[in-house]
């Protein structure tokens, strides 16, 4: 490994995380925070005990899951945004399942309802998949208008089809899944569910489908350079729309997760913008499935110190918001610079002006 | 019944297709140097919250005088162009792929309004804001002066910005240059256009647009402000350019027809509460555009032939 490069890509993450740590101390002190405190609790309260640790890796399970359904259409050149509403559609197709399967034993029942939000999911995603391959529609319009499509559908299933019957005070929510769909904690008293198995083995799942299977082979070279791919004859909408659905059928299974192990029955709000951190997720790990693991950790920690924000601190907890939206301008204008040649060179002129070049 | 649906549903499109209008036209800026801005919903946030903060600073919840609300609109503006140059360094100096970064902007922007909200101002409050006035003689036309002139200042300066935008898109050297840089860049720098510079200058003006879009907003509309209150209008912008080919009036049209879905949607619901289904038809506007952009393959022609593709000097052909 060259020295210089080596120390050039180390000096540009290391500013990256200065300039993201001065957005966010300019915004604690423009609220009238502390900014060490307030940096040292988002730190330090995940790791107080056993329960916040398990806190912290129930917020990752669904993430991750759409983190790497993510990768899969971003490595295929597609930008997936409407994980949310797909979220909305996985919740709706395993909550009916999960009703339907009433009394089921919990080994059919509860692959049912993850298959079912996979394809609910998957179609949703297909949508936009096709649209864009068929029909050159930008994914980037067509999934945050099928978002707001979802989200009301979504609202209109808890408000008449799947409403709780012994609901008095009209609050739009399903009934309790029964007991043979809910994903069982690890242990009494923490949130840990059983969501977390899911989650590793599509990590390992979607490896092995982007970088030892010739379908992830096809999809990264569609990604890289559509042009070329086409000229070395792989049909490239094909491989778009399969990489949306596989997306979209993430995206479904992270909301069928949540419902089952988490929130255990379906109300407004349920995908708590998992969505749009989901590509944050993807985009800190590089778009790569193993790295997607301590990304989703990392912002399971944000995510769980907004709890711990509104407790402790008089620093809104809408903060997180921002600084994830801080760190996605950031990351994308850092992989600019590292990918810079120039910019490079420059560098090593500046502080490397005794090594020369090494001849390619 | 139906007329009063019908007389009531135009005077609110009338009002509330101007913060579409607004921000879908300084989105054609950028569009139209380049750059595909997907953060204007942020934006627009942003030009929100300030809209109501100059306020309520200034007058809490009480009647302020008409200066401080412009003052407001004023904040929001600024605010927005601001927000805009930041954009335009990630994406214009650092050459980033503008989808994703539009995301991360968006999420910035809303996340930013949010957080300022909930520290300065705290729960759900109201102000004023900038109050309907009939116009003396006109509004007294039968249906078309209820429809037509019963709006507050800002509405008509609004519509007023359909043929200024036009005039320094398509009759300005400014214009031309936007539109050269937007669909031909290399060719605009050989003609000593500094590309990056008008490109700034665009999501400078685009983002003042959205800026002022949101506090139209909070100011004239809601007269409050929640975390969502934009709630998906500034992606229904970017769309609406796609929808209006790039060009002022069928972008006009095009928030028209948009907010008249809307508006009629809202006025179901108050005067026919029997119905039950009301959710489809808040769907219908975004399948709306979806249906439009799919059956509409030609507007593609119409688009600005390097949007999107950032422009990198010092790359070989």
């Amino acid at each position: 490994m060259n020295n210089y490069k080596l120390c050039y890509k180390v000096a540009v993450v290391l500013a990256a995380i200065i300039v993201a740590l001065l957005v966010g101390s300019i915004i604690i002190l423009a609220v009238g925070g502390n900014v060490l405190s307030t940096y040292w609790i988002i730190i330090s309260m995940p790791f107080k005990n056993f329960r916040s640790i398990c806190e912290v890796l129930t917020r990752m399970i669904p993430l991750m899951i759409i983190a790497l359904g993510i990768c899969v259409s971003s490595r295929c050149g597609i930008n997936n945004i409407g994980a949310e509403g797909q979220m909305y559609m996985g919740v709706v197709a395993s909550c009916t399942v999960a009703f339907m399967c009433a009394g089921m034993p919990r080994m059919i029942a509860i692959p049912l309802c993850i298959l079912s939000a996979a394809i609910a999911g998957g179609l949703y995603g297909f949508i936009p998949g096709f649209l864009k391959a068929k029909l050159e529609v930008s994914e980037l319009l067509s999934t945050v208008m099928l978002n707001y499509v979802a989200t009301q559908f979504y609202l209109f299933c808890i408000r008449i089809p799947l409403l709780d019957p012994n609901e008095k005070t009209g609050t739009p929510m399903s009934a309790r899944l029964p007991e043979s769909a809910v994903l069982h904690k690890f242990v009494r008293g923490t949130s840990l569910h059983e969501g977390i198995i899911l989650a590793i083995v599509l990590a390992a799942l979607i490896y092995i489908l982007l970088f030892k299977t010739s379908w992830g082979y096809k999809m990264r070279a569609a990604g890289a350079s559509s042009r070329a791919a086409r000229y070395g004859g792989i049909n490239v909408p094909k491989y778009l729309i399969i990489a949306m659905v596989i997306s979209g059928g993430c995206a479904g299974m992270a909301g069928a997760v949540e419902l089952m192990g988490v929130q255990g029955r379906a109300m407004s709000g349920i995908t708590s913008g998992y969505g749009f951190s989901g590509i944050v997720v993807a985009l800190f790990g590089a778009l790569h499935p193993i790295m997607v693991i301590p990304a989703a950790f990392f912002f399971g920690i944000l995510l769980y110190s907004q709890v711990n924000l509104q407790i402790l601190t008089s620093v809104p907890p809408n903060l997180v918001q921002t600084l994830q939206g801080a760190i996605i301008l950031i990351i994308v204008s850092v992989q600019m610079v590292i990918n810079n040649p120039y910019t490079e060179d420059r560098f090593r002129r500046r502080f490397f002006s005794s090594i020369k070049k090494e001849a390619k | 019944m139906f007329v009063d649906i019908m007389i009531n549903t135009l005077t609110l499109t009338v009002r509330f297709a101007v913060a579409l209008l607004i921000a879908s036209l300084g989105e054609m800026y950028n569009q139209k140097a380049g750059i595909f801005n997907l953060g204007c919903e942020g934006i627009m946030s942003m030009g929100a919250f300030l809209g109501m903060l100059v306020p309520f600073m200034i007058g809490g919840a009480g009647q302020v005088p008409g200066y401080v609300n412009i003052l407001g609109l004023i904040t929001g503006t600024i605010c927005g162009a601001l927000l805009g140059l930041i954009f335009g360094i990630v994406v214009i100096t650092f050459r980033a792929p503008q989808g994703i970064a539009g995301i991360g902007m968006q999420m910035f922007g809303v996340g930013l309004a949010g957080t300022f909200f909930r520290s300065y101002i705290g729960g759900s409050q109201s102000i004023t804001g900038i109050n309907a006035t009939a116009i003396p003689v006109l509004s007294k036309i039968p249906v078309l002066g209820e429809i037509l002139f019963t709006h507050n200042a800002v509405v008509y300066f609004a519509y007023l910005m359909i043929p200024v935008c036009y005039y320094i898109m398509f009759k300005t050297p400014w214009g031309l240059h936007v539109r050269a840089v937007g669909t031909h860049p290399r060719a605009a720098d050989s003609l000593g256009i500094n590309v990056n510079k008008v490109r700034y200058q665009s999501l400078a003006v685009g983002g003042a647009m959205a800026g002022f879009a949101g506090a139209f907003l909070t100011l004239c509309q809601a007269k409050m402000f929640t975390a969502d209150i934009i709630g998906g209008r500034g992606f229904i912008a970017v769309a609406l350019v796609y929808f209006g080919q790039w060009h002022p009036i069928k972008i006009f049209l095009g928030a028209l027809i948009f907010t008249f879905a809307q508006s009629l949607q809202t006025q179901i619901q108050i005067f026919v509460p029997q119905f039950q289904y009301y959710e489809f038809l808040t769907m219908l506007p975004y399948l709306l555009v979806i249906v439009v952009l799919a059956f509409n393959r030609e507007s593609n022609k119409f688009g600005p032939a390097s949007l999107g593709k950032p422009f990198n000097r010092e790359m070989r052909v």
